[in-house]
């Protein structure tokens, strides 16, 4: 099968027994449970968030079924309460998590290297370099973790997670349900017991060193040996890829532990050794300390996305000739993503632009109401932080003596993953702040996965519709408004009168992500010749079914439109009308 | 070192690029190669720019293809076929759909499109195809969505690949109404002047 590392880690599931899996989207780690959705045998779950997706997942482990849990590499920040614990307590069925990481932050807002979470946590990990090792190393992880009762973690980058290859694939074998028994010294972490396991876990890694020395994917391929590689993951592809067979590889695939043994072995057998690793000196930190010289991050970058051509040119001073020219020798407009035509954020930071507001931001399709033109948002920080920061901002404000208040933006998956307490907080700590919250109905972002809100499972199945409001209400919000994202009069309204409240206020926009399947079609429009005056405020909103001609006419892409009628609604000469007739307001 | 032949596909998020890679990789699986491809998902949905990589040879390792190492280029869309022009090798062959699309910065008006893009393909690159599949799709395959396909056929001549490999994997990975939209398109793509 041609498989992509997360579509392999999916199927590695269910060939080596997995009947359970959680997790909270997140790029590049997102395909892996929607991989595993379709199979029948395996019970799969989008959860709250990180940290409750492997809470469950222990829970799942503890009642003997084999658990993969899957998240972006900042989903284990959020998840790293239970984690660095479920590493004392251990697991009863195998568990596996996968942490995505996204070198170079293709789609992310940090960049981290994920593999220090292994020795500080004290779980074994595994690192595939490609799809067929992907799928393999769930099996191994799931063995490791039931031979040494401990959570696995199995590491990939975005060229792993997306990137297709050969897979050879087998049949499911079944993992018989390991029985559960009650043991309080095992899954308690009291003080007590947690200090009994804390010396077991100094057992269980020496016994993983052990175990690492003689794993196969530990693997030394001999070649010449005035040069010697150790290396992991997708830089095992890109060190082959430049020196082929012409040095000695140490590949390493249980980076944690290391086996030391191994390592000292081959680099007795080298002239020269280099470790080539994306990101931190992970391996090269430890490497060192065993007293090895080598040469590592003194010429390879330690940010940003490894490569070939990095390789090549650091390694061995070389460049490729290039045909089409350098980047940047022409001068091409770029080619941002944006707001998609009908997208319901668009017209709220407009509103929001419009009265100049100290925006706090969050992670979600809104992100690109950062840019131009809209530039509508102040601060992008983490899941959640809109909340907590315009309450913060709004506090400190109130106590430096001023009245300023700050608009926390937030998206409805945000707001059920980790904006519900910011919320509390607010409340119970008498703010003044103003919540908006963009419930487009879905997790947009990440391709529509549904959430607590959406009324249905990730298996498909119908299942209650938490409302926001509800929620907001029960939280202790007085002033609550649901207002329709397309109705610019509206939202201004709302806005202004939540800012003039004297307590915490929430505004819940409630319109459909345009990109959804089976929602009304609303006509095009189109822009009146005779009333446009060519004074571009249309523009300002950002849609990419306005077009702005070289004569300064602008036109509408009647493909492009979805009707939503911002544009017509920000228009000062009513000149965009639908096909045949006008707007009204 | 075992040769290796790097294909890149781009375009704009929307265009099919993606599919139009897995039955490349189809095709290139089918005739016994190992193959790698790659792609960065996320915002691609959000209108910008997208690139697959496609590489394949006896043995791949890489996913990604380096500046200056593509054999082939197919670009869904000229600004695009000039963005990820300093990836072609030398005598490297590109073929392009003639298609403008405007990004957000030209549609508001901030930036200019290059208005002479195939100019600068013709003169930068050592073969040029130009083939414009919106025609191909509507005029001989009756079906505009065929595009990415009628595309596929005009790289096909630049590969040395079996017509009926291309056909059979392009049969499996389109929706079974569309097969023969698609196969027309394939075959018309292929014949382009
Ligand atoms: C801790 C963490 N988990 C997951 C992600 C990936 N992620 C980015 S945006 C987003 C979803 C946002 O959904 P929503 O708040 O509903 O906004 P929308 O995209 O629908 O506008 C997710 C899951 C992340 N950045 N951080």
């Amino acid at each position: 099968m041609f498989l992509s590392g997360n579509e392999a880690i999916a199927r590695g599931g269910y060939e080596y027994g997995a009947s359970f899996a959680a997790a909270y989207p997140g790029t590049p780690s997102t395909e892996i449970i929607e991989s595993i959705i379709p199979y029948e045998e395996i019970y799969a779950e989008w959860s709250t968030n990180e940290k409750v997706a492997l809470e469950v997942g222990l829970g799942a482990s503890l009642a003997g079924a084999r658990v993969l849990v899957a998240m972006k590499h900042v989903g284990v920040n959020v998840a790293a309460d239970p984690l660095f614990t479920a590493a004392y307590t251990g697991v009863n069925g195998g568990l596996v998590l996968v942490t995505a990481d996204d070198p170079s932050m293709h789609s992310s807002q940090n960049e981290q290297d994920n593999r220090n979470i292994a020795p500080f946590a004290k779980i074994p990990m595994l690192e595939p370099s490609d799809s067929q090792e992907a799928k393999d190393l769930v099996g191994e992880g799931f063995k490791i973790s039931e031979q040494f009762d401990t959570p696995v973690l199995v590491r990939i980058t975005t060229r792993i997670a997306h990137g297709k290859g050969l897979v050879q694939c087998q049949r499911r074998q079944e993992a018989p349900r390991r029985e559960y028994k009650k043991d309080a010294a095992k899954y308690n972490m009291l003080p007590a017991f947690a200090r009994r396991k804390r010396v077991l876990i100094e057992e269980r890694t020496a016994a993983l060193r052990e175990f690492s020395e003689g794993f196969s994917y530990n693997k030394i391929e001999w070649g010449p040996k005035e040069v010697g590689i150790i290396t992991s993951g997708i830089g095992y592809q890109y060190a082959k890829e430049v020196f082929a067979d012409s040095v000695s590889y140490l590949k390493l695939t249980l980076t944690w532990p290391l086996p030391e043994e191994k390592i000292r072995a081959f680099a007795s057998q080298v002239k020269k050794l280099y470790v080539i690793e994306e990101l931190d000196p992970y391996l090269e930190t430890q490497i060192k300390a065993l007293g090895i010289k080598v040469i590592g991050k003194e010429l390879i970058p330690n940010m940003f996305e490894l490569s070939a051509d990095i390789l090549r040119e650091k390694i061995l001073g070389e460049g490729l000739p290039q045909q089409g020219g350098e980047e940047g020798e022409l001068d091409l407009p770029p080619r941002p993503p944006v707001l998609c035509a009908g997208c319901p954020h668009r017209g709220v930071f407009h509103v929001l632009k419009k009265m100049k507001v100290p925006v706090m931001g969050d992670i979600g399709c809104y992100g690109l109401a950062v840019p131009p033109p809209l530039e509508a948002v102040d601060s992008t920080v983490c899941m959640g932080a809109s909340i907590g920061m315009a309450h913060g901002f709004q506090k400190a404000s109130a106590w430096l003596g001023d009245a300023r208040i700050a608009v926390g933006a937030i998206g409805d998956s945000t707001f059920f993953h980790s904006g519900m307490t910011g919320l509390a907080d607010m409340v119970f700590n008498k703010g003044a702040g103003v919540v908006v919250v963009l419930d487009n109905r879905t997790t947009a972002m990440t391709g529509h996965q549904p959430h607590p809100g959406s009324g249905i499972t990730a298996k498909g199945e119908a299942t209650r519709e938490i409302a926001i409001e509800d929620v907001v209400r029960g939280l202790g919000v007085e002033d609550v408004a649901v207002v329709d994202a397309y109705d610019l009069e509206a939202a201004e309204k709302a806005i202004r009168h939540a800012l003039d409240y004297s307590g915490p206020s929430v505004v819940i926009f409630r319109r459909a992500c345009a990109l959804l399947k089976g929602l009304p079609q609303m006509p095009p429009l189109l822009v009146d010749e005779e009333r446009c005056t060519k004074c571009h405020i249309c523009l300002s909103t950002g849609c990419p079914a306005l077009i702005h001609h070289p004569d300064k006419s602008v036109t509408i892409d009647a493909n492009a439109c979805t009707g939503c009628t911002i544009c017509a609604q920000v228009c000062p000469f009513q000149a965009i009308v639908e096909v045949g007739g006008e707007v009204s307001g | 070192m075992a040769e290796v032949t790097n294909v890149l596909l781009v375009g704009v998020g929307g265009q099919g690029t993606l599919l139009a890679a897995r039955i490349l990789s189809g095709v290139l699986q089918e005739a016994g190669y190992d193959v790698k491809m790659s792609e960065v998902h996320g915002m691609s949905q959000r209108g910008g720019s997208v690139v697959t990589f496609v590489r394949y040879g006896h043995k791949v390792h890489s996913p990604l293809v380096e500046k200056g190492s593509a054999h082939l280029i197919l670009a869904f869309e000229k600004l695009e076929a000039l963005r990820w022009l300093p990836y072609l090798k030398a005598n490297g062959t590109i073929v392009v759909n003639d298609l403008a699309l405007l990004p957000a910065p030209v549609l508001m008006g901030k930036a200019k499109y290059p208005p002479n893009a195939l100019d600068i393909l013709e003169e930068k690159t050592g073969k040029l195809m130009v083939i414009d599949a919106a025609q191909v799709a509507l005029k001989e395959a009756g079906n505009i969505r065929t595009q990415n396909v009628a595309l596929l056929g005009a790289l096909a001549r630049n590969m040395d690949l079996e017509i009926e490999t291309w056909e059979k994997v392009i049969r499996e990975n389109v929706p079974p109404k569309t097969v023969e939209a698609n196969l027309k398109a394939f075959a018309a793509g292929g014949k382009y002047q």
